[in-house]
């Protein structure tokens, strides 16, 4: 079909001869200018605090920087070869591993069990739904502190250990038990957050399909595995990946309760990068982790982005 | 789609003008202002009194030097306090004046990080550089150029709690110390006593806590013991002396259990413990013990007696905005009669203010027989605390190779010849 000529021709015979002009701020474009303003702070946001330490990041893992010297120098892929070669990383990509793994299994297993528990009506339930997350809203420093106390040879779990008649052992200081710890202080603190969740997702489960299913005769397992697992699919996928991004970027835990150790058993990897950067002014080094760091969460959470399709209910 | 393109096209060029501007921030400074000066100096110290003082030498500067608009003094937390200026420094903010550790101060000296001081210091009026104790200004020459001012030499003693000695059964400090008994053998035996007697602690190394290794050198030095040799360039840590040094403190905190174990605390000041190894600034913490209380020089090791200080410099960044102006304040702020000022606080590095007089205005708790035979001899004797370049890679790496050793049934040599393969690389640079 052909067009009329001022419409075909473009914007330049858009408007005929003598016709007055057309105001530049329109209608469409005031609606868009209106957005990019809502939108500026956010923007401006990641363009300074994402955009840029990103680019910054990928610049800095081809130099070599030394602060107080105030040199800085193009090493060009030395940091990528000190990487392979780091006999340290080993240790510290298992422990960060370890983190995430016993993090993800406590955390959601928890998480979800409590959900269902609380999910009940049971008296006082409100209260023991606020217990439980109070401790996502308390100071994350001052939380591992205190626990830092609980957890010495002579502190407060040993203390209730020893009412019972067992020894408890040291925690934080050896290898078998300092992660575990560590792993404990971080599913106490964030465990209520996924509860809450799962809570929503619990209420949204239609009963009468639970209704039905037990009419039919299904156990109350059969009914969880069947009808209400699949149906909080999603908010099980949502917790996962925030639980497994937010595992690997622990820190102030490690720092406050063991500095990494004892040895290296509970260094993990941004632990071991913040270490680089900003104790050993090895900023170029430090950054080329961080580019690790960014790849090991980018594969991960595409990885599970791809997997929803095989576990994630009315996903297609 | 096009609005997509722009904002992306926007967003990297703000990116890449940051990170032009970012870049540039670590560069220094070719030109210095002359007039409407800012200073600005790290500190460690959020004390009031002492930020008073500093304020007040700084107004009565600021007076004669129309030039300067202000000094000001940025306290910023002990713990993280290195890496806050390095980072401050690596993002173009350095500040132009700061306080150095000792366990820093090699890495400082050695970088050019500094400026040079010996040069306006001396041709400052009335300054009196060769007051400057020789072994205070060591660590902190190179080239024969003093670069930072040791403002702070402060020697490591032992607080006894007499108290808790009596309720023990054991001899006082002063008793101990009259009768030649005042050795470290001693002390493990009187505090392994008290820890059975009373369930407290023996003997504490404050701020040791099994993870800061280098405070341990108040013990080891009585073994003749050290961490390298002279040089810097080899490790000791597998020696003899050093062996035998933490045979000593293992038997302590796992056999006679005087020294608190591992994941274990005991504040001496809080009446926990009999004995703590501790800076003399730490006095001022005895005002409300509630118990009686005696000062004393480390005991007696094997070799003998040593002292141990710690130290703190004052330097300025060679990539502050004002290194000129920063240099001047800093010959006045430690001239002869501001250091006698700041010899209230920080045991001072002029030999003419090292007399009771002047101590025993910074250390009113104490009597004059203690500044006279522990506070005096402490400065003028003392070793400082070990140093390197790299020290937090190397205090890492100590870290996490001893804690192989804080077990009850550790193989000590082998923990310690591990130890020092680990760090060789690092020592040999």
């Amino acid at each position: 079909m052909a067009l009329p000529s001022s419409v075909s021709s473009g914007r330049a015979s858009a408007r005929p001869e003598g016709a007055p002009r057309k105001p530049w701020l329109t209608y469409a474009r005031r609606d868009a200018l209106a957005g990019y303003v809502f939108i500026a702070p956010q923007l401006i946001g990641i363009v300074l605090f994402v955009l840029v330490p990103l680019g910054l990041i990928f610049y800095y893992a081809f130099h070599e920087w030394n602060v107080l010297a105030g040199t800085f120098t193009f090493v060009g892929l030395e940091n990528v070869d000190r990487l392979f070669s780091d006999p340290q990383l080993a240790p510290v990509l298992t422990a960060t591993g370890v983190f995430s793994i016993g993090l993800v299994i406590f955390n959601l297993s928890l998480a979800l069990l409590l959900a269902v528990l609380l999910n009940r009506r049971w008296r006082g339930v409100t209260a023991f739904r606020t217990i439980f997350f109070s401790p996502v809203v308390v100071s994350l420093v001052a939380w591992t502190i205190v626990w830092g106390f609980l957890l010495q040879d002579n502190g407060g779990i040993n203390g209730l250990l020893a009412v019972v008649g067992i020894d408890g052992p040291n925690w934080l200081r050896e290898g078998g038990t300092a992660m575990a710890s560590v792993i404990v202080v971080q599913v106490f603190k964030n465990v209520g957050l996924n509860m809450v969740l799962f809570l929503a997702a619990l209420q949204g489960v239609p009963r009468e399909l639970q209704e039905a299913a037990r009419v039919d005769g299904a156990s109350d397992r059969t009914v969880f595995t069947r009808i209400v697992l699949p149906l909080i699919s999603p908010t099980i996928l949502l917790t996962l990946v925030i639980t497994i991004v937010g595992s690997l970027q622990v820190y102030a835990q490690i720092a406050v309760l063991t500095q990494g150790g004892p040895g290296i058993s509970t260094t993990v990897l941004v632990y071991y990068l913040v270490q680089q950067a900003f104790e050993f002014h090895q900023f170029g080094y430090g950054s080329t982790l961080a580019i690790l760091l960014f790849l090991i969460v980018l594969v991960l959470t595409v990885a599970q982005w791809q997997l929803r399709k095989r576990w994630v209910f009315y996903e297609n | 789609m096009r609005s997509a393109k722009t904002l992306a096209v926007a967003a990297i060029t703000a990116a890449t003008a940051l990170a032009v501007t970012a870049c540039a921030g670590g560069s220094g400074n070719t030109s210095e202002p002359t007039e409407n000066i800012d200073l600005r100096m790290t500190v460690w110290s959020s004390n009031e009194d002492h930020l008073a003082l500093f304020d007040s030498i700084a107004d009565a500067y600021m007076a004669d030097h129309p030039e300067i608009a202000s000094i000001t003094f940025d306290p910023l937390p002990f713990d993280d306090y290195t890496s806050t200026v390095t980072t401050q420094i690596a993002g173009g903010n350095a500040p132009d004046l700061a306080w150095i550790l000792e366990n820093a101060a090699p890495d400082f000296v050695s970088s050019g990080a500094l400026v040079p001081l010996t040069d306006v210091f001396e041709a400052t009026d009335g300054y009196e550089y060769d007051d400057l104790a020789p072994s205070a200004t060591e660590l902190w020459t190179a080239d024969d150029q003093l670069v930072a001012y040791p403002f702070s030499t402060s020697p490591f003693v032992v607080f006894a709690n007499d108290d808790l000695l009596a309720q023990a059964g054991q001899p006082t400090s002063a008793e101990l110390q009259a009768s030649g008994d005042w050795n470290w053998e001693k002390i493990d035996e009187i505090g392994s006593a008290v820890h059975s007697s009373t369930g407290k602690a023996g003997f504490v190394v404050r701020d040791f806590d099994y993870l800061n290794w280098d405070y341990l050198s108040t013990v080891w030095n009585g073994w003749g013991a050290a961490p390298w040799n002279a040089d810097g360039t080899e490790c000791t840590f597998a020696s003899d002396e050093m062996v035998d040094a933490f045979t000593f403190l293992h038997d302590a905190a796992f056999t006679s259990q005087s020294m608190p174990g591992p994941g274990t605390t005991a504040d001496f000041f809080a009446g926990e413990a009999a004995f703590t190894v501790t800076q003399i600034s730490r006095a001022n913490l005895l005002a409300d013990g509630g118990f009686t209380w005696n000062l004393l020089p480390l005991p007696e090791g094997p070799v003998g007696e040593y002292s141990v200080t710690g130290q703190a410099g004052i330097g300025a960044l060679a990539n502050g905005a004002n290194t000129a102006a920063a240099t001047e304040f800093l010959a006045f702020f430690t001239n002869p009669e501001n250091a006698a000022q700041l010899a209230e606080y920080f045991p001072p590095p002029r030999t003419s203010l090292l007399t009771v007089d002047t101590l025993a205005g910074a250390n009113p708790l104490l009597t004059p027989e203690q500044i006279e035979d522990v506070v005096i001899p402490g400065i003028e004797n003392g070793e400082v605390r070990p140093s390197h370049t790299d020290s937090a890679q190397i205090a890492q790496q100590v870290r996490a190779g001893l804690d192989a050793l804080w077990v009850a049934d550790a193989d000590i040599p082998a923990v310690l010849e591990t130890t020092c393969g680990n760090i060789s690389p690092l020592l040999e640079g």
